[in-house]
């Protein structure tokens, strides 16, 4: 029995220790919304954070997560009022959809890490996420309108605490 | 019920459920023996083929209108654009709008979404749609109020009286609408251009708020209760067949429940599974683990001997020699014997395969002699038709859901994978989902035909072009359906050769043949993209040679306005199944992409020290596309800065989802000509996944600009017409900043991307 939190619920799985938490995530929970696209970390359509940072939930073996926190797209907000989502819709960015469940989740890790990227901190933390359709430059569109959207929010946050 | 039914009451609202993936539902029942359509009620007795637009519109008495879309969702917006072409005509109000995707079904016409035809052939058809359940409304309210339907208009979903200040609500007169009959084609009113509300605008994208939660339900995502997950291990090699299994390690496998020799095939492989062996599992993970231990021997057959490296050599090797003319004008041997100047040039693309994000998959149940199937299909009805065949039963005991499509390209038109699952879904008496693997999609993919081409122009001494020759040759995408075709056919020749755009006096168009070893099949544009590389290419070293700027030599090249027709010149034109009235090949219009292009990206403005712009355009699927790229080389590297695209698709009607085709086709065609490249050894594939089969990632995508030319003309193709001119456009960038010119793709065999 392998114990974790799943978008912060308490999860009880029998299952083979070795199958890659996406497996786990699409066949045993029927959590779609993570995709598979190349089960060998090259194209990040199955990323999600494990205790907040971001991995490739295709190598990543059951056995590695028990007692860590999982959080995938559904688990993000189910309103879409994520600024990465809003952002997300702002910018038209998807055409088919496929890859941004994975895409989403990159970006929101980067900008946890970085609040206010440029082009080649962008580029290098995006490029492990294919999208085959080419949504690129709405991506990056997106993202830097999410961080100045995250940063208003960040200053308004402190205006409002230093009057309070 | 009455036939010929275009609106339909509340009763049948029950319907939609049936249509199931449409809804956001994860998890679906299996529906068999509910066979009914959504809202396909039509009397039997009537003639449906005189008014087929009864099977798009449904109005609720709650106000919703529920539009089918026939066509699949790839990325292109097709649920988006479909339904804003019907609404407009509806007078509806797009907040009241669902759209409801149509199941495999002979009545909506071709459904198969490939050929970037969606919209060029059916923008008329679903304006007569919503005009015809507009009618019915309005005649419903006309009749409640007593007045003539003159008196009433629709707007907004709802229909007014000109002479009095009533109104009702779609929702409220759908009932009555749905007793009348429909009017007549000739009878409809349409709205004036001018007037449009939804056609011409950048409508959000109707899939977009699921996608953005992780909701939305492609072919991958099917779950049914009790259903069987497959992994299948096919032949490598085209034509071969399994000798003796051994299944014993692989039923050892935890969660492995069965393994399936898959029913054994022979070429032609049309859209037939491979040969191989499936293991039935409870979970993807575990049908792959069992996979594994399969112990399979194989008789590899006769195309194991094909080596796509000594193909292309001998493809060249034949390319310069006088091939089968197809296409001619004058003697383009004499005036190249006469001429002052002359230049040639054998450019070759490799095998090509789709990788769209999402590999196959396909769900299947088959119980009582009827089959109901889930799959992200670009072809409903072929792959009800090909399941049938399988299975050996009447289509009409096939149901087909189409699921969003998590990118195609092509591959997705070719419904090998939905028989596969059908047929281990009768074998095994459950529900079964075949998954592919990324590899099973690298290796086992309908391929984009190795090429070379030969061009070849000779000039008089005023730098006239006087002489043209031009060669291809592929295998053929007839191949995979006969198993015996061994030369380039008119449809592929019609993309981008047969139909080359130049006024030359003495012209030859030739073609060599060339046979199938591995699926052939259509990706992205098809053979626009060796033709559309050539061409171009030749284009700018004609340029070069004679001292021009490129746009000026094609200037020069496509001669003064004018419709061309190849047919007169012995090339049977397909022109992409349009005619030649509605659809001609317009010089003037190809010369104004261009034109645009330039004045746009200022690509004639010299860039800076190692830095170069190439431009190309084509016309392909009946619309217009002028490309230009900037690169940069240093250091052995290619580094592309800057593209711009100028498309003439004639009416657009949405401008935000061809700007982001657009955008995906100068990525797409950036892949192709970067990275682009399946070899074979052995008869097998070499690759296998993004590590070795690599297509663009973000820190390779540039900045991107699209020009869209207003235009009031028909609507022409968007999908695929971005992606011939580029491939071109970044050689011959990569020449004027390096000097160095790229013949054979893709350019990472020479320069790190």
């Amino acid at each position: 029995m392998i114990r974790f939190t799943l978008n912060n619920q308490a999860i009880e799985l029998d299952a083979e220790p070795a199958m890659p938490l996406l497996w786990a995530l699409r066949d045993l929970l029927h959590m779609t919304g993570t995709k598979y696209g190349c089960g060998i970390a090259q194209c990040g359509a199955c990323t999600v954070h494990l205790d907040g940072q971001p991995i490739r939930s295709c190598v990543m073996p059951l056995s590695a997560i028990a007692g860590k926190s999982v959080n995938t797209i559904e688990g993000l907000a189910a309103d879409a009022s994520h600024p990465v989502q809003q952002a997300w819709l702002e910018h038209d960015v998807p055409q088919c959809g496929y890859c941004q469940s994975g895409q989403i989740m990159s970006a929101v890790a980067l900008l946890r890490e970085h609040p206010d990227p440029d082009d080649a901190t962008i580029d290098n933390y995006m490029q492990g996420n294919i999208c085959r359709c080419g949504t690129y430059p709405r991506i990056k569109a997106a993202i830097k309108s999410a961080a100045r959207q995250q940063l208003t929010n960040y200053t308004l946050g402190k205006n409002v605490g230093a009057q309070a | 019920m009455k036939n010929n039914i275009a609106v339909q009451n509340i009763s049948r609202r029950a319907f939609l459920k049936y249509t199931g993936v449409a809804s956001g539902a994860l998890i679906l029942g299996t529906l068999m023996p509910a066979f009914t359509q959504a809202w396909a009620v039509a009397d039997p007795s009537g003639d449906k083929r005189e008014n087929p637009l009864n099977l798009f519109v449904s109005i609720d008495t709650d106000g919703s209108i529920n539009i089918v879309c026939h066509r699949s969702e790839m990325g292109q917006g097709i649920r988006t654009g479909i339904a804003q072409i019907v609404a407009e005509e509806l007078c509806a109000d797009w907040s009241n709008v669902n759209v409801i995707q149509g199941l495999a079904d002979e009545q909506y016409g071709s459904q198969n979404t490939d050929g970037s035809r969606s919209i060029r052939r059916f923008y008329h058809t679903m304006r007569e749609m919503g005009a015809t359940a507009r009618a019915m409304l309005e005649q419903a309210a006309a009749n409640t109020w007593q007045v003539p339907v003159s008196q009433v208009y629709g707007q907004n979903s709802m229909v007014l009286d000109k002479n009095a200040q009533r109104q009702l609500s779609f929702g409220e007169l759908a009932q009555a609408a749905a007793q009348l009959m429909p009017p007549t084609i000739d009878t409809l009113t349409f709205k004036s251009p001018d007037n449009f509300t939804l056609i011409g605008k950048p409508v959000r994208s109707v899939d977009l708020p699921e996608v953005l939660t992780g909701d939305t339900v492609f072919g991958q995502d099917i779950y049914l209760d009790g259903m069987l997950f497959a992994s299948i291990e096919r032949c490598p090699v085209v034509g071969g067949k399994v000798k003796t299994f051994d299944k014993t390690a692989a039923m050892q496998i935890a969660g492995v429940q069965a393994v399936v020799l898959m029913p054994e095939q022979n070429l032609p492989v049309v859209f037939k599974p491979l040969n191989g062996v499936a293991v039935l599992a409870s979970n993807t993970w575990a049908a792959m683990q069992g996979r594994k231990k399969l112990a399979i021997e194989w008789d590899l057959g006769a195309n194991q001997s094909h080596d796509s490296e000594r193909y292309l050599a001998q493809l060249k090797q034949k390319i310069v020699t006088k091939g089968k003319v197809i296409r001619s004008d004058g003697d383009a041997y004499q005036a190249y014997d006469n001429a002052t100047s002359k230049l040639s040039a054998t450019y070759t693309v490799p095998y090509l395969v789709h990788a769209p994000m999402e590999p196959p998959a396909a769900t299947a149940v088959f119980n009582n002699g009827q089959c109901e199937v889930w799959a992200c299909t670009q072809t409903p009805q072929s792959t009800q038709q090909n399941v049938a065949t399988a299975l050996n039963i009447d289509t009409s005991q096939v149901k087909v859901n189409v699921t969003l499509l998590g990118g195609a390209f092509g591959r997705k038109s070719k419904p090998d994978f939905a028989v596969e699952a059908a047929l281990l879904a009768k074998a095994s008496g459950k529900p079964v989902k075949v998954v592919w693997s990324r590899e099973d999609d690298v290796r086992h993919g309908y391929y984009h035909g190795i090429s070379a081409q030969y061009f070849q122009a000779g000039l008089d001494a005023n730098d006239k072009v006087t002489s043209w020759l031009q060669r291809t040759a592929f295998p053929s995408i007839s191949w995979t359906f006969t198993g015996t075709t061994d030369e380039p056919q008119t449809g592929e020749l019609s993309l981008g050769f047969g139909d080359v755009p130049v006024a030359v006096d003495n012209l030859s168009c030739e073609t060599h043949k060339a046979t199938g070893h591995i699926r052939i099949g259509w990706i992205r544009s098809v053979s626009n993209i060796q033709h559309g590389f050539a061409l171009g290419s030749f284009v700018d070293e004609l340029a070069t040679a004679g001292g021009l700027t490129t746009d000026k030599m094609w200037l020069q090249l496509i001669g003064e306005d004018r419709h061309i027709d190849p047919r007169t010149q012995g090339f049977a034109y397909e022109n992409y199944g349009e005619s030649f009235e509605r659809y001609p090949l317009d010089t003037m219009r190809l010369k104004y992409v261009l034109t645009e292009l330039m004045a746009k990206s200022l690509a004639n403005v010299k860039p800076k020290n190692n830095e170069g712009w190439g431009i190309s355009v084509h016309r392909s699927f009946v619309s217009y596309v002028a490309v230009a790229t900037k690169v940069k080389v240093q250091d052995g590297k290619v580094s592309v800065l800057e593209m711009h695209s100028v498309i003439d698709a004639g009416t657009v009607v949405n401008p935000d989802r061809v700007k982001s085709q657009q955008e995906g086709a100068m990525i797409f065609g950036l892949s192709i000509a970067l990275m682009g490249e399946v070899s074979v050894k052995d008869g097998a594939v070499v690759q296998s996944n993004y590590h070795d089969y690599p297509v663009l990632r973000m820190h390779q995508s540039p900045k991107i600009y699209t020009h869209i030319v207003a235009s009031a003309a028909l609507p022409g193709g968007v999908g695929e017409p971005g992606v011939p001119p580029v491939a071109a456009s970044v050689s011959n960038a990569i020449f004027h900043a390096s000097g160095q010119r790229i013949r054979d793709l893709p350019v990472n065999k020479y320069f790190s991307v």
